[in-house]
């Protein structure tokens, strides 16, 4: 690690034990080397026991936060390999149903082709059980298909962002038939039953965290309390979602995650802009600067910025936008600042 | 960079970690909770590598709930340490090994409570107390001085929080916060979190 360098300290010599086939044949079990991630290059990926044909880079910053409004997610569109810009228009913000979007880090192909997957088990799920596959349950999904390349080279670093629905299937409740919340895609399917008191307090929830958006709450009665501003409901069982999965096998859940090699420069914006409390302009504007100021300093991230917003309703996807003019409005603002600094010395 | 550390007293045990999930120079999370409740009265604290601890943590959790439901009654806790010294040590081997730090804590009917200290070479020891991460060379000591085999809950308390002041003085990473919890006859109980002062 970075930090055991600087410090000098000597860790303990098993702190690598993985045996990819490669290194099996022949060498100790234990290998003593400590291989550490030098600042320069804050890949997520553990260093490769086996030669590549060329050096694989992860630059990238993406980023997403939850907030009153639901969940922002952004990310650069800069695909980098080996010192060059191999697609300045990427998409690194994929979206594999309504209300789930995946942000990939890591390589590339290996990303893109663990979220196909990603897509195609959930939609088995959901064709298999009747209901869609909640957020957590997705993220557990992708950990635990990553876990078997534990040690090789598959390297995905993707934050899944979404939004859990409640289903609500109380036809008890009252007689009435009540309806589906939410994503309009499937209604096709009828939907699995759920116990009463489960679904009751669900409801609850549902109604008391749908701010901005109109519950969808034909079936009960509940008034719909204006949004707690303080509160931040993403340890409930529906509202949004983030979760922070990775080819190593970590798998957590927070409120504010970047990733790649940028990230360190977008957590130095977020971190102390997020609250809570945005509003949804706020949102996006900080989620834009925070991958502005990272591509100005990484320069493995670059170009535009893709934007997502999450709601209750499903995923809205912004323009493509270029970071250029996020660059000039930047120097206008400066130079409008300074200006505005001398005239008031003048006086 | 992790800490766990656990202190048994005459008839509880009191464990405590750290609550930061770290990926290389960046804090990705700092509530991260990383003690798994085994049963009622057991828990296993679990460090390490990044996907393995909660993984092998995870797996070893279900496995004793599948115990349970099968056979009717609790595995113990020295029954389940040991159960999970032997996954442990099978894995070691393979070609997929699980690199965690382990301490797993409970309380038994007949035997009383039990802190039981495993590492990633799947060595199993009974100790009446045990620390893991590298903040263990900086508190240990502080155990072997202060503890004492009757000691009660307030000063096995102050104890736990003596070693996290020496951490918060000496350690050169900053943990803010540490969740603690305590085993005794009635159940887990959860404490106030430790919050060092002088940390943000």
């Amino acid at each position: 690690m970075a930090l055991q360098d600087v410090s000098g300290f000597q860790d303990t010599p098993m702190s690598h034990m993985w045996n990819t086939p490669a290194s099996l044949s022949g060498s100790v079990p234990f290998r003593c080397d400590n291989r550490h991630t030098s600042l320069s290059s804050l890949s997520t990926s553990s260093s490769p026991p086996t030669r590549r044909p060329f050096p694989l880079s992860h630059g990238t910053t993406t980023l997403a936060f939850v907030f009153q409004g639901g969940v922002i997610a952004a990310a650069d569109t800069r695909a980098s390999c080996s010192g060059l810009v191999a697609c300045p228009s990427a998409q690194k913000i994929l979206p594999i149903h309504s209300h789930l979007l995946v942000t990939t880090s890591g390589s590339g192909a290996d990303c893109m082709l663990w979220e196909r997957i990603l897509a195609r088990e959930i939609r088995l799920y959901q064709l298999r059980h009747g209901r869609r596959l909640s957020i957590t349950g997705s993220a557990k999904l992708l950990s635990h298909m990553l876990h078997p390349f534990k040690g090789t080279d598959v390297c995905v670093a993707a934050i899944l962002c979404g939004w859990d629905v409640e289903e609500v299937r109380v036809e008890e409740f009252k007689g009435q038939r009540v309806d589906r919340m939410g994503s309009g895609r499937d209604d096709s399917i009828s939907p699995a039953k759920r116990p009463i008191e489960e679904t009751v307090m669900s409801t609850s929830d549902a109604c008391s965290q749908d701010d901005l958006t109109d519950c969808a709450c034909e079936r009960t009665r509940h008034a719909v309390t204006d949004v707690d501003l303080t509160r931040s409901p993403v340890r409930d069982r529906c509202g949004p979602k983030l979760f922070y999965v990775c080819s190593d096998g970590t798998r957590l859940q927070g409120e504010l995650f970047s990733v790649g090699s940028g990230s360190p420069y977008a957590y130095g914006v977020l971190d102390g802009e997020v609250r809570w409390s945005l509003n949804e302009e706020e949102a996006i504007s900080l989620a834009r600067e925070a991958v502005y100021r990272a591509t100005h300093r990484d320069a493995y991230s670059g170009n535009c910025v893709d934007l997502f917003h999450i709601t209750a309703q499903g995923y809205c996807r912004r323009d493509r936008e270029d970071l250029r003019e996020e660059y000039h409005r930047n120097r206008e603002r400066v130079l409008k600042r300074g200006k505005e600094e001398s005239e008031e010395d003048k006086k | 960079m992790e800490y766990l550390i656990g202190i048994q007293g005459q008839d509880f045990v009191l464990v405590a970690a750290d609550n930061v999930a770290a990926h290389s120079i960046v804090k990705m999370k700092q509530d991260q909770d990383k003690m798994f409740k085994l049963s009622d009265k057991i828990l296993l604290l679990c460090v390490g590598e990044a996907g393995d601890t909660v993984q092998f943590a995870e797996y070893i959790q279900k496995n004793i709930q599948l115990y349970k439901m099968r056979n009717g009654y609790e595995l113990s806790p020295t029954a389940a340490a040991n159960f999970t010294r032997k996954n442990l040590a099978d894995y070691l081997r393979s070609r997929t090994p699980y690199h965690v730090n382990l301490l797993l804590a409970g309380f038994d009917e007949t035997d009383g409570p039990g802190l039981y200290y495993m590492d990633h070479l799947s060595a199993l020891a009974k100790a009446p107390f045990a620390a893991h991460g590298h903040g263990a060379y900086l508190t240990l000591s502080i155990l072997d001085r202060y503890y004492r085999p009757d000691l009660t809950r307030d000063e096995a308390m102050d104890l736990l929080k003596k070693c996290i002041e020496e951490l918060n003085h000496r350690f050169i990473l900053n943990l803010p916060s540490f969740s603690v919890r305590l085993i005794d006859k009635d159940g887990t109980h959860d404490l106030e979190k430790l919050i060092p002062v002088g940390a943000k």
